[in-house]
């Protein structure tokens, strides 16, 4: 199995991050995989996006033209990849930033109130693991279990103390009905 | 044995230096290499390093040339523009037969151009770049596991023929993340008696130096070194094969360009036709027999390529205009998608209809 999943969104929302923790759990588990950032004089409120791959191949291309994954956290990302996603892709979109529906009918749609469950729950700034913790149990490329030994090794040591609420935020993500 | 990490390009050429002996680095920030002298600029210092950040790209070639003669391994890294800069250097560098490393994380050009990958240094990387008759080993890593194995090569290279050798990347290459198993501390293994050490007053001076006035000697040391050049044509040319036993097309293409060119092949065979990625690692020398030998059974070539169609010239004197080679390419920072590459696979063989 292969999924190419593309994540997209504002800057500052860590688009990167996220698909740093599952290219991280990926490699935990022994996958073969690839990560590739929008890279370019990006900033905070523009747009970021990036590409990851996970499979029990080796990786050809590293780009993602036609993701099987796509996750969006902003609606100009949603206008300009929902036409891009693979027939029968799982689309996951933060319904509290994109108020539209997803057009198409050929894919599996996912619709988590990311942003304001962080909200709520006081870590506004983690609706990217939230939505995450959906991804992963919905498409299981890679598992739950053991999500703490990826954390430990995307979150710097300095900043050690947020793993927990890291981890926190997507099994709330992994629970949401 | 350690484990696989995951970094970017850009850090595993850094470490890979590092523990290759590497311990001189001098460079100017540029995107998209920027992760590489960030990288240095944190170790160095730790491990008894030298990370310098020069005034520009002509200073920071200029001291590679110092530490160079005397022996030590050290580096530069760049992209496109800033590897411009460093051509006069270089050209010293290889007339005073010097081993160093020059990495250039391509981004698209001409003039300041982009900061998008590209692979249109490929003339001025693989045909000498700066004044006068020389070479470069070219080393072109399509993974970031041969980011970090080509670099330990580089040196390696660099050491064995004292000659300046250059690592070719892209932007993609440079900033995406992929598992890697760092390479073994390495060092330098060949004597360099030729290196500027300080004579303690027990042996002559060693000179260091590309000026010669007298035309019959500057002519013998360009003969020496293509002589030299000669011997590496012979022995160090690497590329790698897939799918070209039976291939029909036989898809030419390095760096970012072969991975998505493999998928392309990929999908060709599962569509019945008979497609073979020859992937050249080293880019100078450029592995023309294999070239050659594919001429003879595949009825076309397809040089796939991030820039306007340089290496396609190689493989069109290697191939000896036996068969055709078609193009197929974008540029300024554009990548080719797998189905463009299909499109010319099946343009060049014919089952169009």
């Amino acid at each position: 199995m292969t999924s190419k999943i593309l994540i997209a969104g504002f800057g500052g929302q860590g688009i990167l991050f996220a698909g740093k923790v599952l290219a991280y759990k990926g490699l935990v588990e022994g996958k073969q995989l690839s990560w590739l950032p929008s890279y370019g004089p990006e900033m905070r409120g523009g747009t970021a996006n990036c590409n990851v791959i996970i499979s029990d191949e080796p990786v050809g291309s590293p780009i993602v033209d036609d993701p099987n994954v796509l996750i969006v956290m902003n609606l100009p990302s949603l206008d300009k990849y929902e036409k891009a996603a693979e027939k029968g892709a799982k689309i996951f979109v933060d319904s509290t930033l994109i108020s539209r529906k997803v057009e198409r009918e050929d894919v599996d749609v996912y619709y988590i109130p990311a942003t304001k469950m962080a909200q709520d729950a006081g870590i506004p700034t983690l609706a990217n693991m939230i939505i995450l913790g959906k991804v992963i149990k919905e498409t299981g490329v890679v598992s739950f279990e053991g999500m703490e030994d990826a954390l430990k090794k995307v979150v710097s040591a300095r900043k050690a103390n947020l793993i927990d609420v890291n981890l926190k935020a997507i099994k709330a993500g992994y629970d949401f009905e | 044995m350690s484990e696989k990490v995951l970094m970017k390009g850009n850090e595993a050429i850094a470490e890979a230096a590092i523990r290759a002996g590497c311990r001189h680095y001098f460079g100017y920030p540029i995107t998209p290499q920027t992760e590489l002298a960030a990288y240095m600029a944190k170790r160095m210092p730790k491990i008894g390093g030298c990370f310098l950040q020069a005034e520009s790209e002509i200073a920071a070639i200029n001291m590679v040339y110092g530490v160079a003669s005397t022996g030590l391994r050290v580096m530069t890294s760049s992209s496109s523009p800033g590897v411009s800069l460093k051509q006069e250097g270089i050209s010293y560098i290889a007339g005073a037969d010097l081993p160093a490393l020059i990495v250039n994380v391509q981004r698209g050009g001409p003039g300041l151009g982009g900061i998008q990958p590209s692979q249109s240094d490929y003339f001025q990387a693989t045909k000498g770049g700066g004044h006068g008759d020389y070479h470069l080993i070219v080393l072109a890593p399509s993974s970031v596991q041969e980011m970090a194995d080509l670099t330990a090569k580089c040196f390696e290279l660099a050491d064995k023929y004292r000659m300046p050798t250059m690592l070719l990347a892209d932007g993609t290459m440079g900033q995406m993340m992929e598992p890697v198993l760092l390479p073994e501390e390495s060092g330098v293994t060949v004597e360099k008696p030729w290196a500027l050490t300080g004579t303690k007053m027990q042996r002559e001076h060693n000179i260091v130096n590309s000026l010669y006035l007298k035309p019959e000697e500057l002519e013998k040391t360009n003969f020496d070194r293509y002589e030299k050049y000669s011997i590496i044509e012979k022995n160090e040319v690497m590329y790698e094969e897939y799918m070209m036993e039976d291939a029909e097309v036989c898809v030419v293409a390095f760096g970012i360009a072969a991975r998505v060119s493999k998928n392309a092949v990929v999908e060709a065979r599962k569509q019945g036709i008979k497609a073979g990625l020859l992937r050249p690692i080293t880019l100078w020398p450029f592995p023309s027999e294999a070239v050659k030998k594919a001429a003879e059974h595949c009825k076309a070539f397809v040089s796939v390529e991030l820039s306007m169609g340089q290496m396609i010239e190689d493989i069109k004197l290697a191939s000896e205009c036996k068969c055709p080679v078609e193009l197929c390419n974008r540029a300024g920072g554009m990548i080719p998608s797998p189905e463009q590459v299909l499109a010319s696979i099946k343009n060049v063989a014919g089952g169009n209809e």
